[in-house]
């Protein structure tokens, strides 16, 4: 199987060990994972903000430089969700008969990584070995756009030495929001501080979750409070050993 | 394809859609304001709780919600049609209907009703309506004085205040608040306060309830909204918990409902589908209290004379746009209000719309376009919440999307592009092209020192008042990539 990582621009660019603990996991699980290079950004910020015409360049990069994988794997649930749930629309309306189908196809075959592990692998013990204090935030766009469920918290569980600690108030959203953490950062602050609460109410060591933006966000804010909780994106716990 | 309807939107300076104050400036005072925000935290998360209960013990909810998403989609595909028989049935009943293209044109009518009644008082059924269209404002405005019997909506007007929840006006306010509003204000507006008014609900309840009967025996006019209309028999609906609604829809001579045209459904047995959707939804009951149905009028049973006053404000303006137009299958129930985030947080008086919330942030911009309302396409987090919770499926952060779209599009042209549009048109460039990505990326690197000193510049610093800002890596994942390989 050809499997492709879709790397996200922010894990690029700002949490790159995100990327390569991606890369360690699924070669551990005997992939021969390929990064087209020719990817950029897949648009969600543009067009989760009102900047579709912007975007549509980018809703066709994505089709194109993914067009030829069997599966494209993304340790984002919102850049995912993006793909999947936008680009088919953005598509139709640039009335370009051949690029919608291109989307169609190509946006079918894009998996979060829990969903890819699970569901596509059928994986849920990936072999990962993690002795910390853990509370798994389970962002919107996997929670409520994906549905991907319960499948991160199945991982979790499988992970040796991994105390995995209930969440209050889980399926509340933290408040990031993309633009909405500029545009409205005074509402995001104020759910910000009622998610970490929540995290500090665990006595969690660490928080993790599918989306380095989400976790950006609430690492920031534990940072500022000098609490000491370490944000870990999920890929980065199932790749530890 | 675009479709014309012919009518606009809701006119400025009219009614309670817009306020004109942006919503973040509106949400900062609401968020400074700590009784608020523990009224509102506690009374969300306990509807919450129990909405979740009485949704879950509905065995085929998602059929009735498919149903319910049916029916309304129906009715906005064939409202020329539903309406008009509505108009028949209604008149044929006995029942007088008058069409209203806006709030001015709806107030005036409503004027002229009461004022050939003779009456100078008039009581309410509560009503989203007549908030929407500021009917008590033109009302006083010719002097006639309009009282409110829902309790909260009295609590509001007493307190002269204004709504901010759709099912519980006075949902930020406690009980203490309460007992001040009613010591302090009700002499002036009839029968005062009992001596020595505690706090405990009953009390309160009791007070209201003294007060309110003197209205409902003396009024000769009574005006409600309607939660439903029935098409094919013009039978009007309106589902409450206190019974004071039915006080007014009985008692009074005169009978006038403001309706918006999109409350119709086509045929009686509809209903069924909608009675149950909507107490759940609501106020997470099984069966509401009190509902109460009429048709025309009923010669020596309640009002002898009753008119309909069908609203447009903006709704045909909205039935126009394919990708808003599911807004208007709302029923007013306000789960997508309890179960928000951003307004368990502000309050509904920040949404500057009587419509508040999730579905106020995609009704109101469409009601007054999109130009009147800006920035309450941008209130949300997108976490999708309320489109879960909607009894009718209305996909609320796609259409958020979809009007953040005609926002940001509306602006296009400017001599002047805003700061935001030219990063984002500098944004869209970079990922246009990988190579220019590659480089932009590790610039990325430079800004270690600033993120060490915290000194980003703006709007960054929107991010640094509550958040640190993670050290840029020394190398990007793809220059990684490419070192590997």
């Amino acid at each position: 199987m050809k499997v492709a990582l879709f790397i996200t621009c922010l894990v690029d660019g700002l949490f790159p060990d995100v990327g390569k603990a991606t890369v360690t996991l699924l070669e551990r699980l005997g992939h021969r994972v390929e990064v087209p290079l020719d990817q950029t950004c897949c648009g969600q910020m543009h067009l989760n903000t009102g900047y579709t015409r912007e975007a549509r360049p980018m809703v066709r990069g994505f089709a194109g430089t993914f067009a030829g994988y069997d599966a494209i794997v993304a340790p984002s649930g919102s850049c995912v969700g993006s793909v999947r749930h936008q680009h088919p629309a953005v598509a139709r309306r640039m009335r370009d008969d051949a690029l919608a189908r291109q989307v169609d196809d190509v946006s079918g075959r894009v998996y979060e990584l829990s969903e890819y592990l699970v569901d596509v692998l059928g994986v849920e013990d990936v072999g990962a070995r993690y002795p910390h204090r853990v509370t798994y935030h389970p962002t919107c766009h996997s929670l409520r756009l994906l549905r991907v469920d319960d499948k991160p918290l199945r991982l979790l569980r499988n992970v040796r030495g991994l105390d995995l600690l209930e969440l209050p108030d889980a399926d509340q959203c933290c408040g990031f929001g993309g633009t909405f953490a500029l545009k409205n950062a005074d509402v995001s602050a104020a759910m910000l501080a009622d998610k970490m609460t929540n995290v500090l109410r665990t006595d969690a060591e660490v928080v993790t979750a599918g989306d380095s933006s989400c976790l950006m966000h609430i690492g920031g804010g534990l940072s500022r409070l000098r609490s000491g909780v370490r944000p870990v994106h999920l890929a980065e716990i199932l790749a530890a050993t | 394809m675009t479709t014309f309807l012919g009518l606009p939107t809701a006119p400025p300076g009219v009614g309670h859609l817009s306020s004109g104050r942006p919503f973040p400036a509106a949400a900062r005072t609401a968020l400074a304001d700590n009784q608020l925000r523990s009224n509102l935290g506690h009374a969300t998360s306990t509807i919450r709780t129990k909405r979740a209960r009485a949704v879950a013990e509905v065995p085929d909810w998602p059929q009735l919600r498919a149903a319910g998403a049916a029916i309304k989609d129906d009715v906005l595909a064939n409202l020329d049609r539903y309406l008009v028989q509505l108009e028949e049935q209604v008149t044929a009943r006995g029942g007088t209907v008058h069409w209203a293209r806006d709030a001015a044109e709806a107030n005036e009518i409503v004027t002229r009703l009461v004022q050939a009644s003779g009456a100078r008082e008039v009581v309410k059924v509560k009503s989203m309506a007549t908030q929407e269209i500021g009917l008590n404002e033109a009302l006083s405005a010719a002097g006639i004085a309009a009282w409110e019997t829902d309790l909260a909506e009295l609590i509001v007007q007493l307190g002269r205040d204004s709504p901010s929840h759709i099912l519980v006006p006075a949902i930020h306010q406690n009980r203490t608040e309460i007992r001040d509003i009613f010591v302090r204000e009700m002499a002036a507006a009839g029968r005062p306060a009992p001596d020595g008014l505690t706090d405990e609900p009953a009390a309160l309840a009791e007070a209201a309830r003294l007060h309110l009967r003197e209205k409902f025996l003396s009024a000769q006019v009574a005006i409600s909204g309607a939660n439903f209309a029935v098409a094919e028999s013009g039978t009007l609906a309106v589902v409450e918990s206190e019974g004071n609604g039915r006080m007014c829809l009985t008692l009074p001579r005169t009978l006038i409902t403001v309706m918006g045209i999109e409350k119709l459904v086509p045929a009686w047995r509809d209903l069924e589908v909608f009675l149950q959707l909507l107490p759940r939804s609501s106020t997470a009951e099984r069966m509401n209290p009190y509902t109460s149905m009429w048709t025309g009028v009923t010669p020596g049973d309640g009002p002898s004379e009753f008119h309909l006053v069908l609203l447009d404000n903006g709704r045909t303006a909205t039935l126009a746009d394919p990708e808003g137009r599911s807004a208007l299958r709302c029923i007013r129930c306000s789960a997508c209000l309890n179960v928000c985030p951003v307004y368990e947080r502000t309050g509904g008086h920040a949404y500057g719309s009587v419509y508040p919330g999730p579905i106020g942030a995609v009704l109101s911009p469409q009601l007054t376009g999109v130009d009147a309302n800006k920035s309450l396409p941008y209130a949300s987090s997108l976490c999708g919440a309320c489109y879960d919770a909607c009894p009718v499926a209305i996909d609320i952060p796609t259409m958020l999307v979809h009007l953040r779209e005609r926002v940001v599009d509306s602006g296009r042209g400017r001599a002047v592009p805003s700061p935001e549009r030219v990063a984002m048109a500098a944004a869209a460039w970079t990922m246009r092209k990988p190579s220019r990505w590659r480089r932009i990326l590790r610039l990325g690197r430079w800004g270690r020192p600033l993120v060490r000193r915290r000194a980003l510049p703006p709007p960054l610093t929107a991010w640094t008042a509550a958040r640190d800002v993670p050290m840029p890596p020394k190398q990007t994942f793809r220059d990684w990539w490419t070192e590997r390989a």
